[in-house]
């Protein structure tokens, strides 16, 4: 329960989102033009809870009887979740039209995934995790379904739906045999008492079934299956959406849960298993990119690949380790924001222009978008002076420094094979002439959303220690 | 043989033996009575442990509410019915039954090795008192009031997704 | 309470994989989802014997929120099902891959 007036102020950004999906929907049900509206007002939420989330930070503190964390890391996350929606939503002021779903209702459920994702990364006990997800997720089935007369929008969704459920079950599994062996769902009292549960069998099963559904969530290896297929299939703007905000959501409750694996006091428990999960989706998700021809599904194979990346940072198991991932997730988010939204300004109507080829020869035809493109390309090869060289930087640090040497050459062996397939689109645009003639869409918004990523992920390459700084101020 | 050790063979056989024939039924339609039994089944054995208020809601919100939806959907699409179970792709089905099979046993081993029983000292009034309405309906509009607003949250977002998603008519 | 925890945590997980060999077995989408709420009612039984003998509700307040949680994924599970049927005329899985998996 809260308190005081003064603990509502701590929740403003939960408020501020919340209070929009309430608002969004009064709207789309008396306004005529409630796309235009709920398009202002959405800008209106995500832009205020994101800046507000930043500007508060350094207001740590606990609410509703131990429930929910504000301040701190929470609110970096609370800001990577807003601002990611922000550019979403800018970017599908046009796109949505082009895609055939203007209906109102595509706001009211993007905010109500961002409220799911929110509530996720506060989250001080195992029922806020579990509503958090379950809100983002079920959000996701809805946005990747979409435009429901197009069959593949329906066979994605579906997809999503079952393996997410499936997915679920596991979470909700774990969760019982993790209450029923600590006795309590409150995260801090499960991080003191984890040191002694690791002799409980039955404890480390629920944390292990735990796991197991949360590699489905962050799209890993061994449950990766789903994750070409559903991007694919959904519209481009949300497919970026599903791999920013979805996994950076995912990771932040790992890093919430099971804090006690990840500063170092427990040792190496469950290092094995998120090795395994590391290694395999870093250089699977790399090799297979290099085959694919799709460039959503090229998208896809490079998601899983990151998620590997980022899952060196929690089997490095250090406060570095969970430094770097945050840093990571948000130099991660835009990039592949930016990346993601120009495949959105390219793609045609009913889907066309996604093959590679269509970008053969941009840079003549359309020279701006091509240098954005580049940008976000470098970045997420990991090429030094942007956004993404850092964040692998500070997770192949944690993986040293924990003695984890041959995991990070994994790491560093992968990012050279990825240089391969993202180079070979900038390759494409400035090198190669006789392209089938592909006009970019025409949409202010859209190139709004996009300079906007390219300029957070030159920001965050330019100025990464300060950054990094202030993450490790609050671990 | 106490009446607590019979009543929980019945209800447990019962769980068991439906979620079996759940799970190889071919018609879509018999999968889902079965469903319905496995869930009163299981409300049965919430009674055993004294979890009256979960007891109710399963018989009236799952087995009442959840399952009904199904049916309807089930009738309302008319499904073909499956291939036998060997049928189509046996190989795939022989080795899910064995993986399955073989995490069984490992779970079961778990159970009675790390014997949870021994640490805890199971008290009858304790769990009476903890499984009312009033014991639930005190804790969940106190201690967890938050995840019950962001349930409502999830409620509604679900209502919208599945208006969108089903509606008949888009303009 | 004379049954020892045991026996009803080994019941719960011999139908939570009863629920995951129906998922990997079954083709027809609402099996599966079927399937899908076994293994969280399972998973409920977990919960609720772990809560009885513990003697706090905290495990029955989990599940209270696991079905609203289920009620909300079938209303959504259903009307993407449904937006398929219309558009496929199908409801088996290996019959929907214009994607490839």
């Amino acid at each position: 329960m809260l308190n005081s007036l003064q603990d509502l102020y701590h929740i403003i950004p939960l408020l501020i989102v919340s209070g929009g999906i309430l608002v969004s929907i009064i709207v789309e049900m008396y306004s005529k033009d409630s796309e235009k509206i709920l398009f202002a007002l959405s800008i209106l939420v995500f832009g205020a809870a994101g800046l507000f989330s930043l500007y508060s930070v350094n207001n740590v503190s606990i609410l509703f009887n131990g429930m929910l964390a504000t301040g701190g890391n929470v609110n970096v996350f609370s800001f990577i979740f807003n601002i990611g929606a922000f550019i979403v939503t800018l970017l599908s002021a046009d796109y949505i039209r082009k895609y055939g779903t203007y209906y109102g209702e595509y706001y009211i459920i993007l905010q109500s995934s961002v409220l799911g994702m929110m509530l996720m990364a506060g989250a001080k006990d195992l029922f806020i995790i579990f509503i958090g997800l379950e809100l983002m997720s079920i959000s996701f089935y809805v946005l990747a379904g979409l435009n429901r007369k197009r069959y593949n929008a329906n066979e994605a969704s579906l997809k999503y739906f079952l393996l997410g459920a499936f997915a679920t079950g596991f979470i909700v599994y774990g969760i019982g045999l993790i209450y029923g062996t600590a006795q309590t769902t409150s995260i801090d009292i499960l991080t003191v008492r984890f040191p002694q549960l690791t002799g409980n069998l039955l404890f480390l099963a629920g944390v292990l079934l735990f796991l197991v559904g949360f590699t489905f969530k962050i799209a890993a290896f061994p449950f990766h299956m789903w994750v070409p297929d559903v991007y694919q299939g959904s519209p481009t703007v949300v497919a970026g959406l599903f791999s920013t905000g979805g996994k950076a959501a995912a990771f932040s409750a790992i890093l919430v849960t099971l804090a006690a694996l990840f500063n170092g006091n427990v040792g190496s428990l469950f290092t094995p298993y998120l090795i395994f999960v590391s290694a395999l989706s870093m250089i699977y998700g790399s090799i297979v990119a290099i085959s694919q021809d799709d460039i959503k599904r090229m998208l896809a194979y490079s998601s899983i690949s990151h998620a590997g990346y980022l899952a060196i940072g929690l089997a490095a198991g250090n406060s570095e380790g969970t430094a770097g991932i945050i840093f990571y997730l948000a130099a991660y988010s835009f990039m592949n924001l930016g990346a993601f939204g120009i495949v959105a300004l390219i793609e045609g109507e009913n889907e066309t222009n996604l093959s590679i080829a269509s970008y053969a020869g941009l840079a003549k035809r359309n020279p701006a978008l091509a240098a954005l493109l580049s940008i976000f390309m470098f970045s997420l090869s990991g090429i030094p002076p942007f956004a993404g060289f850092f964040g692998k930087y500070y997770v192949f640090f944690a993986a040293i420094k924990s003695g984890l040497t041959w995991l990070a050459l994994i790491g560093i062996l992968s990012s050279v094979i990825s240089v391969y397939f993202y180079l070979r689109i900038v390759v494409l645009m400035y090198f190669k002439d006789q392209g089938e003639e592909v006009i970019p869409s025409k949409s202010a918004m859209g190139m709004v959303g996009v300079v906007l990523s390219a300029i957070l992920v030159v920001l965050l390459g330019v100025f990464p220690g300060s950054i990094i700084n202030l993450i490790s101020s609050f671990l | 043989m106490s009446l607590e050790i019979l009543l929980f063979i019945v209800f447990s056989l019962i769980s068991v033996i439906s979620a079996i024939l759940m799970i190889t039924r071919s018609n879509a339609v018999i999968s889902a009575l079965y469903l319905i039994l496995n869930f009163a089944g299981l409300a049965g054995l919430y009674l055993l442990l004294n979890a009256q208020f979960i007891a109710v809601t399963q018989v009236i919100v799952y087995a009442g509410a959840i399952m009904v939806l199904f049916l309807f959907v089930i009738m309302l699409l008319k499904p073909e019915h499956e291939k036998k179970f060997l049928e189509a792709k046996p190989k795939l089905k022989i080795f899910a039954v064995a993986i399955a099979a073989i995490i069984f046993l490992q779970l079961i081993y778990l159970l009675f090795f790390s014997k949870p029983s021994e640490s805890l000292s199971p008290e009858m009034t304790k769990s009476i008192d903890s499984g009312t309405i009033e014991a639930i309906g005190k804790q969940l509009y106190t201690n967890y009031l938050l995840p019950f607003e962001a349930a409502g949250f999830l409620l509604l977002a679900a209502t919208v997704g599945a208006l969108i998603l089903a509606k008949k008519k888009i303009e | 309470m004379t049954i020892p925890i045991e026996y009803y945590l080994a019941l719960s997980a011999f139908m939570f994989l009863v629920g995951v060999t129906g998922v990997l077995i079954r083709r027809n989408a609402i099996v599966v989802f079927m399937s899908i709420e076994l293994m969280l009612n399972s998973a409920n039984l977990t919960l609720v014997a772990f809560s009885s003998y513990l003697g706090n509700s905290v495990g029955q307040i989990f599940v209270f929120f696991v079905m609203t949680v289920a009620a909300a994924e079938a209303a959504v599970g259903l009307a993407i099902i449904i937006a398929l049927f219309r558009n496929k005329l199908t409801l088996n899985i290996d019959e929907i891959n214009i994607l490839k998996w």
